[in-house]
């Protein structure tokens, strides 16, 4: 057994690594436009293994690690683990998430070939984009295998600096170049809380493996889990874009649409939420770290969500919904339903990218357009990507029987049972989440052509719209079918969260309200945007200062730029200047010294006569005097 | 043969010295080749060492041992000859290696031929750069084995004049001026380390009753000269001996390094020095401050190491911080490297001033890190200052474009230095921070240290990103629209630099710890056993 796995978990790694390195290598000498078959074939092994690994594995037998090799070994000796070791830790968890990560890659992967060989694209990049994609697999998947928080930590700069390529893809544009800084530099402020988390679980524990650190370290990390578990939570908000470090997310919007969907919506971005799952045996030993999880999750879900009600960026939108939909996961860590937080993370996964890739869609018909405004009755000229963005629209807004009302539900049970306000907080957003998830349906799909003159929208072809149908299978189905075997299956998960709930609202009552809710929203959204359209601008106009504030996402790039970035900027210029005038300077005075001294005897001796003579008959005349008042 | 074995580290000094030699006799046309063979020679004969340290792989105690000695101090390769000898005085031709200057050596040789190959740049006066720069190498080497103070100090002075030369002769537009700010900075270092040499000697004179000596090994581990040295009322001009003479070698050393408040020659001088000067100035020179405090001032005064610890750590703290705030208040493209150098090399001073072992292993770590990811970032820089003429970061953009090939090699090289996972950056500041949390039982200001020297890796990233925005993302610019991509010469040095960055970062253990723990552990025991650290204190100190 262990052999096995050892084996598939080194394929489901090497397989994308192997690709990205050839596809990046032979990719512009040899491969050219057929690059997508190098990264095709390595994920689609990739994923082949993952699904194997996913069979293999009995959830109910403790979970196997596996050591590949020695990694890095420290000069430590007492009760301190010296030796680093690259080491997998397979247990359901992981290869849920290997499963998930694998099959959005290998259809976002199939998607691109047609999408960005088409989308104004200059000649290089293909293989570049194929190469960074199959790289991101490849650390991804370090990620989630991980058996220790170093290669944890590892895997998460790993696929940073993936996302960091992605974004700035189209680096030519500044605002793909900014994207990807902002993002590089928010996610390491979180990361800088992640690493001290892990550096202080070394220092309690003496060791990194998961396998210690949740079993006997536990022991050892006794008055410190708060403290670890909201530096590991740093990690966390800003990997998965959450209050206040969300600021990234909207922004890498800017890289190909691919890239949104997989790794801004599908995988990356729930790398958070899968390492609080992972640490939750850490998190549940601490209350005010978990209330702390639940509250940023429940805030962020609505603010995002009321943001995303005054967007027209079709996938600004998306993002925003992105990280509402993350804040609803970190929601149901932080009450204790981890299992259903991770069955979102699931099914989120196919409705997301399957919207994602819809935008796409819409913006290879319409040559890159994406404003709202100029989209309008596209059912007619779309009519598949219609359909798919359809189940897409109904699993985001959490219609029955679509994917995210099952995952969704779970988690507002919970909320609702264990921390109302919080609770109430979640279904609040569930129905602006209906609103403006059919608002974007509504205006781009539905109501009159406002299609430019020049534009001619056309369907894609088969290479994108596969994977779109594969997708909206998911979006369908992967509710319905798994909502019980779901946390059967990660069972393990489910037992370090000790259940607290006593129940006052039943299940069936919240299923219902939810989707009495989420149906008023939509009626709400077609009333606006079908029926009377001008509602809508009057509306806007009525609600003035709070629509703008909406529109302009609370202000809070602002303030970050006033509050750190620009006196950041000043204190380096100011310290440049101390630099320049007052530690060179003092060096100039130092330097004075002699050169003082020097002046001064050099004037002394300048072979002038008058000078010399002067000299003279002053020293004369002192002597003189000398002599003369000292004479009895 | 025998005569090549026994000698090995006497050859490895003055292979560049026959180079250069040769250089002087021969034709101006061979001086490039003879120089590049001098240099790939010397190379060879470094990683021949390689011999000696391998088997430390086998990482068995036994095998440790056989390979780092029982106790620091034990030197392989050693070379002694008693040199000038007096009534009063023994001075030693003595060389040595151990696992603290092997790794040194190595770098040495292979970031001087690295940046001899970069020097096809260098139009003027050829035969004169070229020997300036072989003679520049045998006294880094020198500096590296020596175990005679006195020859230590000669092979110091030896390092400075070429390097006055060749910045202020081949330099930038302010050359004069930059090489002079060196040439006095340096000077005055080394002076008031002259002055301690000397003392040292006297002191030690008084402890071994009799003859002093200038034995840098004999000075660090013999007792009696060591509790003569720390005695409280061992006084010279009315000040206790030991901080006195740490604080001069301290400060001939910080200059070097460089640290707050001892760093403005750098930025002159890297700006003003040709590419290849300031890939050696970055790569090695800086390395013999930080080599000096492993070598020198640390195992000779451990009680003050011990006792100004907070200083030192905090000198290294505030150089971090402040480096990566100056580096971010940059538009010329050189200095921000430069002002990043002087935040980097911080990392090293705070992993040293901790005194335990994880700190130990990083700052070396780092050191050489350092010492292959900022040479590679200056070569980059002097890559686009070559078509470009300027090095204003507000005035490029779009590099990409045009340089693809080059742009990703710098990724590469910028990367590592903002220390990225994977990359060689990453371990030795992760070691250093690891190490300063560690020291919390025995230093109660090792944490928020640690935590303000953790917030430099944002400002650093800060800078390098922004950087990477202005210079190589954006539009294509027209006047950068001609560029030629990265030529021959160009990837074949970067190419290198850049493996060596990965795998540093990727297998730090085979590629580094392997070959210095050994020595580092027995010194940082020594150090911590002859500081008088007792009970719970050793035990915590020495993890």
């Amino acid at each position: 057994m262990e052999t096995q796995f050892k084996i598939l978990g080194i394929l489901i790694l090497m397989a994308p690594l192997v690709s990205a390195i050839l596809s990046a290598m032979l990719g512009r000498p040899l491969l050219r436009s057929r690059t997508h078959w190098m990264v095709i074939i390595g994920v689609g092994l990739s994923f082949v293994c993952s699904l194997l690994m996913f069979g293999l594995l009995n959830p109910d037998v403790s979970s196997p690690v596996i050591t590949i090799y020695d990694w890095i070994a420290t000069g430590a000796t007492q009760n301190l683990q010296t030796q680093f070791s690259v080491n997998f830790h397979i247990d359901s968890l992981t290869t849920v998430m290997l499963v998930t990560v694998t099959l959005v890659s290998l259809l976002v992967i199939i998607y691109s070939r047609d999408y960005m060989r088409h989308e104004h694209q200059p000649d290089r990049g293909y293989e570049r984009f194929f190469a960074f994609l199959s790289l991101f697999v490849f650390s991804m998947c370090t990620l989630v295998l991980a058996g220790n928080f170093l290669l944890l930590y590892l895997g998460w700069e790993a696929v940073g600096l993936c996302s960091y390529l992605l974004i700035g893809f189209y680096y030519p544009k500044p605002e793909a170049a900014a994207a990807a800084k902002k993002a590089f530099l928010v996610n390491r402020v979180g990361d800088l809380g992640f690493g001290l988390g892990i550096l202080l679980i070394y220092l309690r524990c003496g060791h990194l493996d998961y396998d210690y650190v949740f079993g006997p370290g536990l022991i050892q990390l006794k008055g410190y889990e708060t403290a670890v578990a909201l530096l590991l939570f740093c990690g966390a908000v800003g990997k998965s874009a959450q209050l206040p470090l969300h600021v990234w997310l909207p922004d890498a919007m800017e890289g190909p649409t691919p890239v949104s969907a997989l790794i801004h919506a599908a995988t990356m971005v729930t790398a958070g939420v899968y390492m609080v799952a992972r640490c939750g045996a850490i998190f549940a030993r601490s209350e005010p770290a978990m209330m702390v999880v639940a509250t940023t999750g429940a805030v962020t879900a609505i603010f995002a969500a009321t943001i995303a009600l005054a967007q027209y960026d079709l996938k600004r939108i998306l993002a925003y919904s992105t990280i509402s939909q993350l804040g609803y996961m970190f929601l149901g860590l932080g009450v204790f339903a981890a299992d259903a937080a991770v069955f979102h993370l699931f099914t989120h996964a196919f409705f997301k990218a399957l919207l994602f890739l819809g935008a796409g869609s819409v913006m290879h018909a319409m040559g890159g357009i994406i404003d709202l405004r100029q989209l309008g009755g596209l059912r007619k000229f779309l009519p598949w990507t219609f359909v798919t963005f359809v189940i897409g629209s109904a699993a985001l807004a959490g219609l029955p029987p679509f994917a995210g009302f099952y995952s969704k539900d779970l988690i507002l049970v919970q909320a609702i049972n264990t921390a109302p306000v919080l609770g109430w907080m979640a279904v609040a957003t569930a129905v602006v989440t209906a609103f403006y998830t059919f608002r974007i349906l509504f205006l781009a799909f539905c109501g009159p052509t406002r299609v430019p003159m020049e534009v001619r929208p056309h369907e894609s072809g088969i290479w994108m719209l596969i994977p779109m149908f594969v997708l909206s299978l998911g979006a369908l189905g992967a509710g319905f079918l798994f909502q019980h075997r779901f946390s059967e299956y990660l069972h393990l998960v489910q037992e370090r969260f000790a259940s607290l709930h006593h129940e006052r609202f039943s299940h069936e009552f919240v299923a219902v309200m939810s989707t009495v809710l989420t149906a008023l929203g939509i009626g709400m959204a077609f009333i606006f945007y079908i029926q009377r359209p001008n509602w809508a601008d009057r509306t806007r106009v009525l609600a003035g200062p709070i629509y703008t504030l909406l529109q302009r996402k609370y202000y809070v790039d602002e303030l970050y730029d006033l509050l750190f970035v620009r006196p950041l900027r000043y204190l380096g210029r100011i310290c440049f200047g101390v630099d320049c005038y007052v530690v060179d300077g003092m060096i100039w005075l130092v330097t004075g010294i002699p050169r003082l001294i020097g002046w001064t005897l050099r004037t002394l001796q300048k072979g002038a006569l008058q000078g010399y003579g002067l000299t003279m008959a002053l020293g004369l005349g002192i002597l003189l005097l000398f002599v003369w008042f000292t004479q009895p | 043969m025998e005569l090549f074995s026994q000698h090995i580290l006497s050859w490895i000094i003055f292979t560049p010295i026959v180079g250069a030699a040769l250089c002087l006799i021969l034709p101006t046309r061979w001086s490039r080749t003879l120089a590049m063979a001098a240099s790939l020679i010397t190379l060879l004969l470094c990683i021949s060492l390689y011999a000696t340290y391998g088997p430390a792989a086998a990482d068995t105690p036994e095998a440790r041992q056989e390979v780092f000695g029982v106790q620091y101090g034990d030197m392989k390769h050693v070379e002694r000859a008693s040199w000038i000898t007096g009534e009063k005085f023994a001075i030693e031709y003595y060389l040595g290696v151990d696992g603290l200057s092997f790794p040194l050596v190595v770098l040495t040789g292979v970031i001087t031929f690295l940046s001899c190959w970069a020097s096809f740049t260098v139009k003027k006066a050829i035969k004169g750069y070229y020997i300036l720069f072989l003679l520049l190498e045998t006294g880094m080497l020198g500096v590296f084995l020596s175990l005679d103070f006195f020859l230590f100090y000669v092979f110091w002075e030896v390092m400075l004049l070429p390097m006055y030369f060749l910045i202020g002769v081949w330099g930038g537009p302010r050359k004069e001026y930059a090489a002079i700010k060196f040439f006095i900075y340096t000077l005055a270092g080394s002076v008031l380390m002259l002055v301690a040499i000397v003392a040292c000697y006297f002191f030690s004179a008084s402890a071994l009753g009799g003859r002093g000596t200038f034995d840098i090994v004999q000075l660090s581990t013999n007792q009696s000269i060591l509790q003569k040295f720390s005695d409280p009322h061992t006084l010279l001009l009315g000040f206790r001996f030991a901080p006195f003479m740490f604080l001069l070698f301290a400060i001939g050393f910080a200059i070097k390094v460089p640290t707050f408040p001892f760093h403005t020659w750098l930025p002159d001088a890297h700006v003003e020095a040709p590419t290849p000067i300031s890939m050696i100035l970055a790569g090695i020179l800086l390395k013999m401050g930080a080599y000096g405090f492993f070598r020198i001032a640390y195992p000779i005064f451990p009680t003050v190491a011990r006792e100004f610890a907070w200083f030192i750590a905090a000198i290294g703290v505030i150089s971090i911080i402040y480096g990566a705030l100056c580096a971010m208040a940059q538009t010329d493209f050189k200095k921000l490297v430069a002002y990043s150098s002087i935040s980097h090399m911080g990392y090293v001073i705070l992993g040293l001033a901790i005194l335990n072992k994880t700190g130990f292993q990083g700052a070396m770590f780092q050191v050489l890190a350092h010492g292959i990811s900022s040479p590679m970032c200056f070569f980059l820089v002097g890559v686009i200052y070559e078509r470009a003429h300027h090095r204003e970061i507000n005035r490029f953009g779009g590099l990409w474009l045009t340089m693809p090939r080059y742009s990703s090699l710098a990724t590469v090289g910028f990367f590592a230095s903002l220390g990225l996972p994977a990359l060689c950056g990453f371990i030795g500041e992760v070691y250093v921070l690891l190490g300063t949390f560690r020291a919390k039982d025995t230093f109660d200001w090792a944490v928020p240290m640690a935590v303000i020297a953790a917030l430099g890796a944002i400002l650093t990233a800060g800078y390098i990103l922004w950087m990477i925005q202005r210079v190589y993302l954006g539009p294509a610019k027209d006047e950068y629209k001609g560029f030629p991509d990265a030529n021959r010469n160009e990837i074949g040095i970067l190419v290198p630099l850049a493996a060596l960055c990965l795998l540093m970062g990727i297998l730090p253990t085979h590629t580094v710890f392997n070959f210095m723990n050994g020595t580092l552990d027995l010194l940082q025991e020594k150090i911590v056993a002859s500081a008088g650290i007792v009970g719970h204190l050793a035990s915590s100190i020495g993890m």
